[in-house]
């Protein structure tokens, strides 16, 4: 397989972007991330997109953003993972170009969420129809779940999942795409509405409309796209059981383990050479699972570490720098290219008021469902 | 959820049955074609106990738009004595008594109406055992 290296990014802000449609999204980030590389020509594109078809009646979405991006006859292709699109289309086009079949190859994500569907029943469709949903349960309802079997097996507290939004959101502060732009108190968190016990508002991910965008190429050419390009050193996508009933442990995501594994056995690199790292923080919870699945902390212990500064800006391992799904916004479809759009310009020093101070490797980590896929992608500056 | 596709889950909503591996034992709900464990095909059909321990537990509170009327309502994941773990609703529960640990019995109820003819959809849910 050859060296791939990403020499473009480009994302929308993320938001209520009323006046923006699902293909004004994709455009908008494409041509960014177009305009950034200075490149005029695509061999492939890969759009990231959970449900075009619920949440705007659309499908056939991979011709279309072809089309509008005045790209016809390039192939385009739909990749679906729920709530991981993006990280399975980052995925894919790395391969397209790892493999030598094509040299520039476009990863996109978009998601168009308010434009009138019925948001909480088309993202349950993520969920099993017949043996979860068909009971009346909820995204944050599983998420739930997950956390009251977290609290009852490892001790993990209230204050820990409040600490987790109260980080997003000021490292969100700092970021000029977020969709929410100011700093919450634990307090606020949990004093907000009741979702699903124990989750409350503040401690879900928003609805969003947005797409991001990133180019890809050979190693080998990225300097004819851009001084600073970002190598791929690693990719690792892993599933598990559909029903959360299904997991041996229902506190603990192993398709996010497993895909780490993957991404650090193809890098040679573990979870300590990691400086900067997105995570999929669709729920607090989610969070706090998915940093003892990476192996950033140990097994029960991310609500402390989160708690104690640990993944904040300026600790040992800051997490989720952009604000992350809660702060930063979630467009299901373009939230795994978004974050390896944060790593990217972490990696290359412009990440601005938000810039984690020499970070060389950054990982991002997406997920579907309530954890029946997952994507981890690791990224190397050159 | 469509009467044809209600139809074919009767076997596994009404009389609560699950699928045993004959190779290694697993117990799966509802029963599927393959093992999960080991590949094996040919699941044998069982009947699940009706009565449970609670895994873990949750209260919805902002509920989709076919269970309005419940919320908030509790919703747990339970194990049965064979092993098998479904999701369900709790009913005639106080909704902060449910926990992780509790034991509950499965019964037979309502889940929802379908459609705007409002067609009765039956299922199982947990209730407590005092």
């Amino acid at each position: 397989m050859r060296e791939v290296a990403i020499v473009g990014v480009g994302m929308t802000p993320f938001g209520e972007l009323w006046e923006l449609s699902l293909r004004d999204l994709f455009v908008d980030a494409a041509l960014a991330a177009l305009r950034d590389a200075k490149a005029d020509h695509l061999d492939a594109i890969y759009v990231g997109n959970m449900s075009g078809g619920q949440f705007v009646g659309q499908e056939h979405v991979g011709p279309l953003m072809a089309d509008h991006l005045g790209m016809r006859g390039v192939p385009s292709t739909r990749v679906e993972s729920a709530c991981a699109s993006g990280g399975a289309a980052l995925r894919a086009a790395f391969f397209e170009v790892a493999s030598g079949a094509s040299d520039l190859v476009l990863a996109s994500g978009v998601e168009k969420m308010n434009d009138g569907a019925d948001v909480t029943r088309v993202l349950a469709t993520a969920a099993d129809q017949e043996s979860e949903v068909y009971h009346g349960v909820t995204f944050p309802g599983l998420y739930a779940l997950i956390a009251r079997a977290h609290m009852a097996a490892h001790g993990t507290t209230l204050e820990d999942l409040a600490a987790v939004s109260v980080k997003n959101h000021a490292h969100g502060a700092l970021n000029p795409k977020a969709q929410f732009r100011q700093k919450v108190t634990a307090e606020q968190v949990m004093a907000s509405s009741m979702v699903a016990d124990p989750l409350r508002l503040l401690h879900c991910s928003p609805v969003s409309d947005g797409a991001a965008a990133v180019l890809l190429c050979p190693l080998s050419r990225a300097k004819e796209f851009t001084q600073r390009p970002i190598r791929i050193r690693g990719t690792g996508m892993a599933s598990s059981s559909m029903a959360l009933a299904d997991r041996k442990d229902p506190a603990y995501l192993d398709a996010v383990n497993l895909a780490a594994n993957r991404a650090y056995e193809m890098a040679k690199l573990g979870p300590k050479d990691i400086n900067v790292a997105e995570v999929h923080d669709c729920f607090a919870i989610a969070e706090l699972c998915a940093l003892e699945a990476l192996c950033f902390t140990e097994r029960g212990r991310a609500g402390e570490a989160t708690r104690a500064g640990e993944t904040s800006l300026g600790g040992r391992l800051p997490i989720n720098t952009s604000g992350g799904l809660k702060s930063k916004g979630h467009p299901v479809g373009a939230t795994g290219v978004a974050q390896a759009i944060e790593i990217v310009e972490q990696l290359r020093g412009e990440a601005g008021e938000r810039q984690v101070k020499d970070a060389a490797v950054g990982l991002a980590q997406n997920m579907g469902g309530s954890g029946a896929s997952s994507v981890v992608h690791i990224f190397e500056r050159v | 959820m469509p009467s044809p596709r209600y139809w074919r889950e009767i076997p596994a909503r009404y009389r609560l049955e699950g699928g045993r591996c004959p190779k290694c034992g697993k117990v799966v709900y509802p029963i599927r074609k393959v093992c999960p464990e080991c590949r094996t095909e040919g699941l044998e059909t069982i009947a699940l106990s009706r009565r449970g321990r609670v895994v873990t537990s949750t209260v919805i509170h902002v509920s989709p738009t076919e269970f309005l009327m419940e919320a908030p309502y509790p919703m747990v994941i339970v194990e049965t004595p064979e092993g098998a773990r479904l999701m369900v609703q709790v009913a005639d529960s106080d909704p902060d008594e449910v926990k992780p640990g509790m034991e509950v019995a499965l019964e037979f109820r309502c889940i929802q109406r379908e459609g705007h003819s409002g067609i009765l959809c039956y299922g199982h849910k947990a209730v407590p055992i005092r």
